[in-house]
């Protein structure tokens, strides 16, 4: 239990299950754009209540494998499950409605509605649940405010929570968090992800992807690093070294011999 | 006053064009859909309506209440089917492929009504007549019911694509397809509907032009795409009322070409058209009001 920070799923499942049924079960996920291979054999499983983050460098794959758990791309090989059953199949609007939602990178807002009719399209196919417009609005008094203006005129933080607001009236039961950072002031940064705890006292459960690792610590309950499709470190953060982290994000020689090693060790 | 004539008449018909043009605005504002078989659909809505007459003996002004909700299903239809099947391949298999149906239409309107014109007759002195303001200038009652039709139905659409969730879905649709879809929104149907209020409003549209002056199996392609194209483009692309903008200055500059020599109304019209696209190529209303 206390050693090596990379398990084997068996263990890990054991070691971080509350039940037995991950929420969300990605298993040898393989995914290709064009000819590159930007997911090679990508498996994880998410447990209900959890903070999963998955961390890497540019080009990681990151934001490939959490497009393909929205829906976005299609895996040549490999397979997405949520709550039990197999969703690889399904279009994103469908695992929409089925509680997956994704805040993408960039914040994607749509540019000639305005605050409250981009939450309105966010509700339109929610699942009962206790988030509302209402409820978006008493977390955050100034999208009230400022309901009736075209998000173009928010600020980037500003932009930032209403895309999350926008993903959390449909209810989900899985939050995927694309880049929250990117191209946001570190005090916005921190105030974003300041929010988490109250959402997931909601009762959801959060798969994010970063690129800021020292953020992604300190939110996730569990960890994993991608270096080049791969899976390279997998762990809570209170196990994982820092030392450990930085050899799988980049690639060093260190987590050639413990990361990979392990990961070579899996069925 | 022949002038102040010309220009009415030309304000009202603008009208009908902004009936043309607006479910073409709409298409391509919203998927990005050149349909090039829109004009062959208004004159597929006028045979329909002839055909509704003579065998259900509805009174014709009153034809539109069948009509139009038949040609806005076949839209939904179309859209689900044959156009967004190109929609998958590429934008420019749209053009194709809609290019190909305005073909089909064409030549099935020649097998089954011969080339011979038709028109949409009222009989109703309501339709036909008109009144005189002074001694020159004299107004059909049925541009004017046309023209507040058009304006009915702008308003309509612009109510709809405002305020209701299918209008918000269209415009959120319009601005990113991808972040429509991780809100649950499947784009497919919401382009269905989109195209089903584009189909619904140039079957008024031909409905109107059977009334106004003939329909014949060409008159999609060599009349109605045609000015409906050049309101699109005057008026700017994507925008709502641009159209009734674009319709009114096409239906002046073709009344003020008139006036000068008979032979020249339909040049004045596009000139005035290739004018705009030089000088102004965003069109006149620049502002992406509503859609």
């Amino acid at each position: 239990m206390t050693g090596p920070a990379v398990k084997g799923d068996g263990e890990v499942g054991e070691e971080r299950s509350e039940t037995s049924t991950p929420l969300l079960e990605v298993s040898d996920l393989v995914v290709h754009h064009g000819q590159l291979r930007a997911l090679d054999g990508i498996s994880l499983r998410v447990f209900p209540g959890e903070v999963y983050a998955i961390i890497g460098a540019n080009g990681a794959g990151k934001s490939t494998l959490l497009r393909t758990i929205a829906g976005l791309h299609h895996p040549t090989a490999g397979s997405v499950r949520f709550d039990g059953k197999d969703v690889t199949g399904l279009r994103p609007e469908r695992r929409a409605r089925q509680g997956i939602l994704m805040v993408p990178e960039g914040r994607r807002l749509f540019g000639s509605l305005s605050v409250h009719e981009n939450l309105q399209v966010g509700a339109a196919y929610a699942r009962p649940g206790p988030w509302t417009i209402e409820r978006v609005y008493q977390m955050f008094g100034w999208m009230r405010d400022r309901r009736n203006q075209p998000t173009a005129q928010l600020s980037g933080g500003e932009q930032q929570t209403v895309a999350i607001g926008r993903a959390l009236v449909a209810n989900p039961r899985m939050l995927l968090l694309d880049e929250l950072s990117l191209g946001l002031a570190p005090v916005v940064v921190q105030r974003i992800y300041g929010m988490l705890p109250d959402i997931l006292a909601t009762g959801l459960t959060v798969l994010l992807v970063e690129q800021d690792v020292s953020q992604a610590l300190r939110v996730a309950s569990h960890l994993q690093c991608l270096l080049e499709g791969r899976t390279t470190l997998e762990g809570r953060p209170a196990d994982v070294t820092a030392e450990q982290v930085e050899a799988a994000y980049f690639g060093l020689a260190p987590a050639a011999s413990t990361g990979p090693a392990g990961e070579g060790s899996e069925p | 006053m022949a002038w102040v004539n010309a220009i009415i008449q030309g304000v009202l018909t603008g009208g009908l064009y902004a009936l043309f043009a607006c479910g073409l605005s709409l298409m391509f504002g919203v998927m990005k859909v050149v349909n090039l078989a829109h004009g062959d659909l208004a004159v597929v809505a006028g045979y329909v309506a002839i055909g509704v007459i003579a065998v259900t003996h509805i009174p014709v002004l009153w034809s539109f209440v069948i009509v139009v909700p038949v040609m806005a299903l076949l839209g939904y239809v179309l859209q689900r089917t044959v156009i967004q099947g190109a929609l998958d391949r590429s934008v420019l298999t749209t053009l194709l492929v809609t290019f190909g149906l305005s073909v089909v239409i064409e030549n099935g309107l020649l097998q089954f009504f011969t080339a011979n014109s038709r028109a949409i007759g009222t009989g109703l002195p309501l339709v036909s007549g008109s009144f005189k303001i002074g001694s020159q200038i004299q107004i059909g009652y049925l541009l004017v019911v046309v023209f507040a039709v058009a304006v009915i139905v702008l308003l309509g659409l612009q109510y709809f694509l405002s305020a209701s969730r299918y209008g918000r879905l269209i415009r959120a649709v319009a601005d990113d397809r991808e972040a429509a879809q991780l809100a649950g929104a499947d784009y497919r149907h919401v382009f269905g509907i989109a195209a089903a209020l584009a189909f619904g409003t140039v079957a008024l549209g031909g409905i109107a032009y059977g009334m106004y002056s003939q329909l014949s199996p060409t008159t999609g392609t060599d009349t109605i795409l045609l000015f409906a194209f050049a309101a699109v483009v005057i008026g700017g692309l994507g925008s709502l009322w641009g159209t009734l903008v674009g319709g009114v200055v096409l239906g002046v500059a073709q009344q003020i070409g008139a006036q000068i020599n008979i032979s020249d109304e339909l040049l004045a019209g596009f000139i005035v058209f290739l004018a705009v696209l030089v000088l102004r190529p965003q069109g006149l209303i620049t502002r992406r009001a509503q859609s």
